[in-house]
């Protein structure tokens, strides 16, 4: 909202006093948490004890049993099979979303950072247009106009992510420049393009990582949101945000499992990634001092 | 002042016509025929198509479509809803109380739950601080709908306490009862968040020098928190409060949807999923221009609040 | 610490009735965990009505812990032992009503760093009746009273000044006002704490000026802390030498500089430079100061000290008189800095 230019990672203070003094052990264990959720989401098919998509009509909202753990959900699909598989469009939507941000974000962020001018102006102000639309809003505006599915609301969301790195990159980007050892390169004629790829970036990448690493829970949370609304995955496929709309009807019935299994899943995930991304971002701050 | 007001309003335009613009291209990027997509899952009869084409001016070029919507939406003219044959801004108008109240309630727990929770975890170090920092922390991992489901489950499933999804409630009472486990689920995520704010804004300012120079010379320790380090904490809990009372309003939308309150979210998500894009238009316009809104306001508390801000125009966005 | 050289002998007192503060032995010590050594130990000093007295040392000292106890201010989480009496009153042990009357008439301190002191988004006139404020004067005379005191320590249109905020003064004028508010209680004591280590050197001199001015119209006390030696004899008639926590030397300004009996006073001396043309250039004492996380057994300074002998690592010296002046160090008397 300023025009100050940011060079440390936009930081929702979520969790960053958590940590245990030290920032080990808890660090530890939401590293352990997310290696584990990668795994169920790669080993799902291995893994899963029932088809994740197999109706049973015999017996919806089955409670847990040796058979279906978590108990089955309103069309009596095993939601221990579907959690697992879940996990896989959880995961990959962030993934892809935190990906193609930091992309779109270094690109645009150093071409305006390192252009300045008029580049520089019209990519900032595009940033902060970008940034003054709610992302949630955005990724409902192109479902409505490209209809609901894994792809439109990662695109959406990549683009409302974009203006996180972007900005950051600018920031860091005018302040490397200002440097003398930037500047010795370009008085001995180096190109811009060969300066940024071979110096800039790789002494800006840690701090842009940090960013993207807190940008992933966020992505989680929005992503789940909208799939919650029906604007994700599209049934019968498994997935998170999606398990606890179909769960709500069947909370009213007194089945809880099929609407808090997924419910916690995102919780965690969420936690974990901000611990992770909060933990690189202090490590940073204290290399940097 | 005047200048930089100005400023502020013409970028705050300017943000509102890029919007409408993108809203209104929005139609004309989605693939195939507007027309047909526009009566997608209608009856296309020849007068519903004609009907459709004057409507949106289809005959006319582009940008003279567009100006003419834009200047149908200035007078509060959004058009018809498909969906609900009805028109847009009368269908607004029926929705838009009950999202008012919502909001106006969640924002009232927000404001009041965060604040003060941030304040006592500050004030009173030791298990209750790490107490707060759990609490919190979990808090703002915690979607709305998430928290929708732990209350439904909770208050209305088990304890009964508050009605569940899809009841309604008459009389300012029995709507505020209604809407209570809805607000919560709004409010919760966004008050762990100006929680922790308020929180580090107030460790910050206990650390600072004046304050002990405030106690130094003899002033009662309530008035050192209220003079000094409230006050100075001010600036950035208005800052992060304002973000969050904007996050309401789109948030809103998943939370009516989860309790099924028939406000203007839940209208928004059932005119996406039906393709009724004149209302789809119509409240994304309405949440950019609250969301702009409460940015403007924000900004001008700034130099309210610390006298240091210069008010500089320019400053857009 | 069993051998009878290190009894401990009677501590310096003024004479019964006439001292306006006295700190007697006293000891601050951080949880342990958090600290090897007391921040402060045993720390003993007076001031006289109406007398400067100079509290000098390195940062980490103890020197500013030390005179914010005066006002009843001690860090967070630590435990104190031994009195500061104001009045013959020990400010440690007032209760919470009898601590506010103490810091808002009898005692008031003046902090290094002006624009942390002032609360930037307060107006100066605000800053300056707060404390009058909190004893419950009325709000017009505590206006009028400012207004005078502003006046007192030279800031021109002192009406317009109460209306202005911190950011629009310098440094220096934002001392003066920090001066002005301390002096507004009238109080008996004043406690300045590096008032002009924030500052440059000739807004120095007209802050110190102001000061030394003020308090000698008023007949106020002064503690004045500094880790400068110079500033500490221009302002003080006496002066307290600190390292590590303890009080190493203490004399009049002019014995102490003829004779230093501590070569930390003496090494403190040789380090200031001097504009004399025939002045020996400055020496640096060696090493860095005692940290909190480390404990010396014996004298605090033995490890940087050039005529440190094995007793002086392992036995403890106390303050004890030589000539004019106390000094706590096992070889003052063998002559050694001459």
């Amino acid at each position: 909202m300023t025009a100050a230019a940011l060079t440390e990672p936009t930081r929702r203070p979520l969790l960053r006093r958590l940590r245990a003094p030290g920032g080990g052990p808890l660090f530890t264990a939401a590293v352990l948490l997310l290696g584990a959720l990668v795994l169920a989401a790669a080993l799902a098919p291995l893994i899963a004890p029932h088809d994740p998509e197999a109706l049973d009509l015999r017996a919806p909202l089955a409670g847990s049993s040796a058979d279906h753990l978590l108990g089955t959900d309103q069309s009596g699909r095993d939601v221990l099979s579907r959690l697992l598989y879940g996990a896989r469009t959880g995961l990959l939507g962030p993934l892809l979303v935190v990906g193609l941000s930091t992309v779109l974000g270094i690109l645009l962020g150093t071409v305006a950072g390192w252009r300045g001018g008029w580049v520089d102006t019209l990519l900032s102000r595009l940033l902060d247009l970008v940034f003054s639309v709610p992302g949630l809003l955005l990724a409902i505006m192109f479902v409505a106009v490209g209809g609901p599915g894994l792809t439109t609301p990662v695109i959406a969301m990549s683009l409302a992510y974009t203006p996180y790195v972007g900005r950051l990159v600018r920031g860091l980007a005018r302040q490397e420049k200002a440097r003398p050892y930037l500047e010795s390169y370009r008085v001995q004629g180096w190109s811009g393009w060969t300066i940024c790829l071979r110096h800039l970036l790789p002494n800006i990448a840690p701090t842009v990582l940090a960013q993207s690493a807190i940008n992933f829970g966020y992505a989680l949370m929005d992503l789940a949101g909208l799939s919650f609304l029906g604007f994700g995955a599209q049934p019968p496929a498994a997935d998170w945000g999606a398990m606890i709309n179909e769960g709500e009807s069947a909370l009213q019935r007194g089945a809880m499992l099929p609407a808090l299994a997924p419910s916690v899943c995102i919780v965690l995930a969420v936690v974990a990634f901000g611990i992770v991304g909060e933990g690189i971002a202090d490590r940073l701050a204290r290399r940097e001092r | 002042m005047t200048r930089y007001l100005l400023g502020r309003l013409l970028g705050l335009a300017a943000v509102l016509l890029v919007t409408s613009f993108l809203v209104f291209s929005a139609v004309h990027l989605a693939p195939g025929d507007p027309v047909s997509f526009l009566l997608k899952g209608h009856p296309a009869t020849p007068e519903a198509r004609a009907a459709i084409a004057a409507q949106y001016h289809l005959d006319d070029p582009f940008l003279v479509q567009y100006l003419k919507w834009l200047g149908g939406a200035l007078h509060g003219d959004f058009g018809r809803s498909i969906q609900f044959r009805q028109d847009v801004t009368a269908l607004l108008g029926s929705r838009l109380p009950g999202t008012a109240l919502l909001i106006g309630y969640a924002a009232v727990l927000v404001c009041v739950g965060g604040v003060l929770t941030g304040a006592l975890a500050a004030l009173r170090r030791g298990p209750l601080d790490r107490l707060v920092l759990i609490g919190t922390g979990v808090a703002t991992a915690t979607p709305p709908f998430v928290t929708a489901i732990g209350l439904v489950s909770l208050f209305a499933v088990q304890l009964g306490w508050f009605p569940g999804p899809g009841s309604t409630g008459t009389g300012l009472a029995g709507r505020l009862h209604q809407l209570t486990l809805p607000a919560f689920a709004l409010a919760l995520t966004l008050a762990g968040l100006l929680a922790r704010v308020t929180r580090s804004a107030m460790l910050d300012e206990l650390a600072r020098e004046h304050v002990e120079v405030a106690r130094s010379r003899g002033v009662p320790e309530r008035a050192v928190i209220r003079r000094h380090v409230l006050r100075g904490a001010l600036g950035p809990i208005v800052t992060v409060g304002g973000t969050t009372l904007a996050g309401l309003l789109v948030s809103t939308s998943i939370v009516e949807t989860a309790f099924n309150v028939t406000g203007v979210g839940q209208l928004l998500v059932q005119s996406v999923t039906a393709k009724d894009l004149p209302v789809v238009q119509a409240v994304t316009l309405l949440i950019v221009l609250g969301f702009v809104l409460v940015n403007l306001l924000v900004d001008l508390l700034a130099p309210l609040i610390d006298p240091r801000v210069a008010l500089a125009p320019g400053d857009t966005a | 610490m069993t051998s009878a050289l290190s009894k401990t002998p009677p501590a310096p007192t003024p004479p019964p009735g006439t001292a306006l503060l006295e700190i007697d032995r006293l000891s601050v010590r951080l949880p342990a965990g958090r600290a090897a050594r007391p921040i402060l130990d045993e720390v003993s000093l007076h001031v006289a009505p109406g007398e400067t007295v100079g509290l000098v040392g390195e940062s980490g000292s103890g020197k500013s812990v030390a005179c914010r106890t005066v006002l009843g201010l001690l860090p967070e989480g630590s435990r104190a032992e031994g009195q500061v009496r104001v009045r013959g009153r020990d400010v440690l042990t007032l209760d919470r009503a009898a601590l506010r009357e103490h810091r808002s008439r009898r005692a008031a301190m003046v902090f290094q760093d002006p624009r942390a002191s002032i609360n930037p988004l307060h107006r100066i006139g605000e800053f300056l009746t707060e404390g009058l404020r909190a004893a419950g004067t009325p709000a017009d005379q505590a206006a009028a009273t400012a207004v005078r005191l502003l006046d007192a320590v030279g800031i021109r249109d002192p009406h317009g000044a109460l209306r202005r905020r911190p950011h629009e003064f310098s440094g220096g004028m934002l001392q003066r006002v920090v001066i002005a508010a301390a002096l507004a209680g009238e109080p008996e004591l004043l406690v300045a704490d590096e008032p002009t280590t924030a500052l440059d050197v000739t807004t120095q001199a007209e802050v110190i000026a102001v000061l030394t001015r003020l308090q000698a119209e008023r007949g106020t006390g002064l503690l004045f802390v500094t880790h400068d030696l110079e500033l500490a004899a221009a302002v003080s008639d006496r002066i307290y030498v600190m390292y590590a926590g303890r009080i190493v030397e203490t004399g009049t300004t002019d014995e102490l500089f003829a004779h230093p009996r501590h070569p930390y006073t003496a090494g403190l001396l040789a380090c200031t430079p001097r504009i004399d043309p025939d002045a020996p250039p400055p020496r640096p004492i060696p090493g860095r100061p005692l940290s909190l996380a480390e404990a010396a057994p014996g004298c605090g300074f033995a490890a940087r000290c050039a005529f440190a002998e094995d007793r002086c690592s392992v036995e403890r010296p106390d303050l004890r008189p030589y000539g004019d002046t106390l000094a706590a160090c096992l070889r003052a008397d063998e002559g050694i800095l001459s």
